[in-house]
């Protein structure tokens, strides 16, 4: 850095020795010099809150492919199954494997190169049922029913599946492909459906008025296709068919999905880009426009300009003017230089209505695509997390989203996906500082960056909370920021899994909004070099760790980007029980694309019923006596069979509603009568005993 | 290129798809460099460009800035710094000149096989990329303190924003960016720039709107 401020200071003379006593003020900052952001200069950053953990286990993993170190905290791996040959290769995203769909005993884990089936009846071995090869970037799929979607975004991507990218757009697909995989082991291309700005992720939608067609909404952040290429492609300007601005959406007949087609182009973003601060100051956040509470933005220190610094083939011509201006002569005057000050700002950064206003001025820089849209459809409700804003979005009509609210968050640097809580009042967002093939968890990058926040939602308005990021120091060789993940099926509480790169996986409750904590974690060192490229100059990132982690039909799946496929279990402990784990093993989905988010059901069974006796048990939300005796009362209705156990389920329900008056978690209390209400009726031959098959 | 050799223990095993791997197993696709020209240009033009910001930002510290544009600085280095080690390996793993105006490689390095490069003494004025500050600019940014400064950081940046976004958008108009490691970096760089000119107009409009 200091051979630049020579250069710049190159040529300097003097000026006007009077003038530049006064303007060579040059103000020293109790800041100055102190907190270099990496400690390069040997100056350790302050330690905050908002600093990751240098103590956590997680620090200081050896580094390994296979055997890399590993630490873990209430969760253990239990099955793992490398990449499929064809797409083992470490290194670079050309073989990165991506996102997950599930069906039956079915994983579908996208590739940069093509995508892989894995057989998964036995969770703890995984088997590879079919690698298919189609240079795909990034290949996030989804299924439904014999369908498989996958997204296309790379401008090499080609129609053939072929590599060697494209020379001639006519070869190029750019969308969403759709394959046939009633035969699973022989996937069949029935639709490559192109659009204009190409597929990073897609989100399948369903109508609830209209069984006959699946909906696919398209995100992706690249840039808009030539419309010689793929007609209909427009890219500038506020034309209201421009391919910004909107979200395009595909429509799949069902019984044709060869008929696949874009239909739709949903502009939610309308309005956005002319209404000024479009980012919140939400509070604590530090980085808001106007820096509250410190000295922040015009508050500072005032502006000064050490003309003596600058070339005087920039200065003196103004100072001469100015002297002339004012009809004097001789040496400048401290007047005189206040006010070539000021030509010099306004000539350079701008007067009031200059330049650098607030409106932008390039009429495509607000934001105008989303990366990523989870839908929630019991809700009527989705997500979008759409590069500078996160969005909630009205779908209930889904081929008209309608936006109902944005948020801005100046610490955000790439609004990137989003995870409802099961009541949909909660919606975490996700920033993806960095794209993900950066170091984002090193003990300088802070918490509140690069990580999760979570937000309530109160009449389709946006609150923002507490920000979560995995706390760990991770390494300068680890990709590591915030990913995928889904709802842990936790009765009574809002827990999540996630992905975190080559930072791991870790499992966090955001029950409380504004107190999220971790409750488990796994986490593998960084994958090394090559050993041939010990002596290269390389300073250091091979791309891998855990593109996403989602619970699936009992165990945490999650996708390695170099590693293949890993299965974990969840085990007990003080912050999460062995009744609340069951509980969670008793949901059961056919088929699972977590950005289309189900409503979760928990079955009528003792595990549900316990989990909130636990819960009680941990928030003390029922007097120590009562709970105990709940706890015998459970063991009673277990013991007794039919009638019986349906009688005492019901009595402790009755009683729980009275409970549930005096409780200081009330509502936990009433959630326990309603699920002792369910079993009560399950137990006497009930409908839902014979769904649930218990 | 970076992935070979590949960790393959058996060719072409369980591979449903057989045609695939026969007619074009990646093998055959890694002979072939995997970039073109003006794939070289945008990266080896890109570090440049970087470390301008980065130069620009590191000042913050040392010029009194505001709170939030000290932030603001922070998050524009620790991003572009990393971003310019990406490109450099990206480079390197090619076997291709890796400038290092900031210094972040060891020794012996690629670079040296840069024109107009010599370790230490950064002289950008010989790369000057779209949107990068001109030397009166510089000049300018360095000799102001605390409002002043803010303004033309802002300003500045702004512009050098801008300029990053026309260079990935040249990339693609010549049919570059194809590489997956290089098609996702240049969308990375397009999206955080855009949402980063949002926040910077925000900032900047506070102290225009009089």
């Amino acid at each position: 850095m200091q051979s630049i401020r020579s250069a710049t200071r190159q040529g300097l003379r003097t000026v006007g020795a009077s003038a530049l006593a006064v303007a060579a003020l040059v103000a020293t900052l109790s800041a100055q010099g102190r907190g270099s952001r990496d400690g390069r200069n040997g100056v350790p950053e302050a330690r905050d809150s908002m600093a990751a953990s240098l103590t956590d286990p997680r620090v200081g993993l050896h580094s390994g492919f296979d055997d890399a170190g590993t630490a873990s905290k209430n969760m253990k791996l239990v099955g793992h199954h490398a990449k499929p040959d064809l797409f083992d290769h470490a290194g670079g995203l050309t073989y990165a494997n991506s996102d997950l769909a599930f069906k039956g005993n079915y994983v579908f884990q996208g590739n940069f190169s093509g995508f892989q089936i894995w057989d998964v009846a036995n969770p703890t071995d995984p088997f590879i049922k079919t690698t298919y090869y189609c240079p795909t970037s990034q290949g996030d799929p989804s299924v439904w029913g014999n369908l498989l979607f996958i997204s296309s975004e790379s401008t090499g991507d080609r129609k053939d599946c072929k590599a060697g990218g494209v020379q001639n757009g006519a070869d190029r697909m750019v969308g969403v492909r759709i394959f046939d995989i009633s035969d699973i082991a022989n996937p069949r291309v029935v639709a490559n459906v192109q659009n204009c700005r190409g597929s990073h992720t897609h989100t399948l939608v369903q109508d609830p008025n209209d069984k006959n067609n699946l909906y696919v909404y398209i995100s992706g952040t690249a840039g808009v296709r030539d419309s010689n290429e793929l007609a209909g492609c427009v890219d500038r300007g506020d034309s209201a068919n421009s391919a910004r601005f909107r979200i395009e959406i595909i429509k799949v007949p069902l019984a044709h999905p060869d008929q696949a087609k874009v239909v739709a182009g949903a502009r939610i973003f309308e309005g956005l880009r002319s209404n000024g601060p479009a980012h919140g100051n939400p509070p604590g956040d530090t980085l808001a426009r106007g820096g509250r509470g410190g000295r922040g933005g015009r508050g500072g220190l005032p502006g000064q300009i050490n003309l003596a610094q600058l070339p005087p083939t920039m200065v003196t011509p103004v100072i001469d003017s100015v002297v002339k201006a004012r009809g004097g002569t001789g040496a400048p005057t401290a007047a005189d230089s206040q006010a070539t000050m000021q030509v010099l700002v306004t000539r350079f950064a701008g007067g009031g209505r200059g330049r650098g206003g607030g409106a932008p001025r390039d009429p495509n820089a607000g934001p105008n695509q989303c990366h990523d849209i989870t839908v929630y459809p019991s809700a009527g409700l989705a997500g979008g997390a759409c590069a500078g804003l996160g969005l909630l979005l009205d779908i209930r009509h889904p081929t008209e989203p309608v936006r109902l609210d944005f948020v801005g968050d100046t610490n955000f640097s790439f609004w990137h996906s989003a995870t409802f809580s099961n009541d949909a009042r909660k919606v975490v967002f996700t920033d993806e500082w960095g794209g993900g093939t950066a170091a984002r968890c090193r003990a300088i990058d802070p918490l509140n960056w690069g990580g999760d926040a979570v937000f309530t939602i109160d009449n389709g308005k946006l609150t923002r909370h507490a920000y979560f990021k995995m706390p760990a120091a991770q390494t300068e060789q680890e990709n590591c920021v915030a990913h995928n993940g889904s709802l842990v099926p936790i009765p009574g509480r809002d827990v999540m899994v996630q992905g975190w790169y080559q930072g791991g996986l870790d499992v966090f409750d955001f029950t409380d909004v504004n107190h999220p904590r971790e409750i488990a974690y796994f986490d593998r060192g960084p994958i090394p070099n090559h050993p041939e490229k010990a002596d290269s100059q390389s300073t250091g990132i091979v791309i891998g760790g855990f593109w996403c982690g989602y619970w699936y039909n009992g165990h945490i799946y999650a996708s390695e980007i170099a590693r293949g496929i890993d299965v974990f279990d969840l085990t007990p402990s003080e912050f999460l029980s062995q009744n609340e784990i069951d509980a969670a093993k008793l949901v059961h989905m056919d088929q699972f694309n977590p950005q289309d988010q189900p409503k979760i059901v928990w079955p009528a069974a003792f595990p549900v019923v316990k989990s909130y006796l636990d819960q009680l048990d941990r928030d003390n939300g029922l007097p120590q006596a009562r709970r105990e005796e709940l706890w015998r009362e459970i063991a009673g209705a277990e013991h007794a069979s039919g009638a019986a156990r349906s009688a005492a389920l019901t009595k402790m329900a009755t009683q729980l509603d009275q409970d549930a008056k005096g409780a200081s978690d009330a509502e936990r209390v009433k959630s326990m009568a309603d699920a002792a209400r369910d079993l009560a009726h399950a137990s006497s031959g009930g409908s839902k005993a014979a769904k649930s098959g218990l | 290129m970076r992935e070979s050799p590949p960790r393959v223990r058996h060719l072409c095993n369980a591979i449903a798809i057989v045609a695939s791997c026969i007619v074009i197993h990646p093998a055959a696709a890694q002979s072939a460099p995997d970039y073109i020209a003006p794939d070289v240009q945008f990266m080896q033009g890109m570090i440049y460009h970087h470390a301008q910001a980065v130069a620009m930002a590191d000042w913050a510290h040392t010029h009194g800035a505001s709170q939030s544009v000290t932030l603001f600085c922070k998050k524009v280095a620790l991003t572009q710094e990393g971003e310019i080690k990406l490109m450099q390996q990206w480079l390197l793993d090619r076997h291709l000149a890796a400038p290092d105006p900031l210094g972040y490689l060891h020794h012996d390095t690629a670079a040296m096989n840069m024109p107009g490069m010599s370790k230490g003494a950064m002289d950008m004025t010989g790369h000057m990329m779209p949107g990068m500050l001109t030397p009166d600019q510089m000049a300018l940014l360095d000799a102001s303190t605390g409002a002043t400064f803010d303004r033309f950081f802002l300003t500045f940046m702004i512009q050098h924003h801008e300029g990053a976004l026309g260079m990935v958008q040249a990339l693609f108009d010549a049919g570059g960016g194809q590489q997956a490691d290089l098609f996702a970096f240049a969308n990375n760089v397009q999206a955080d720039q855009s949402a980063e000119i949002r926040v910077m107009q925000g900032m900047l409009s506070a102290y225009t709107k009089e």
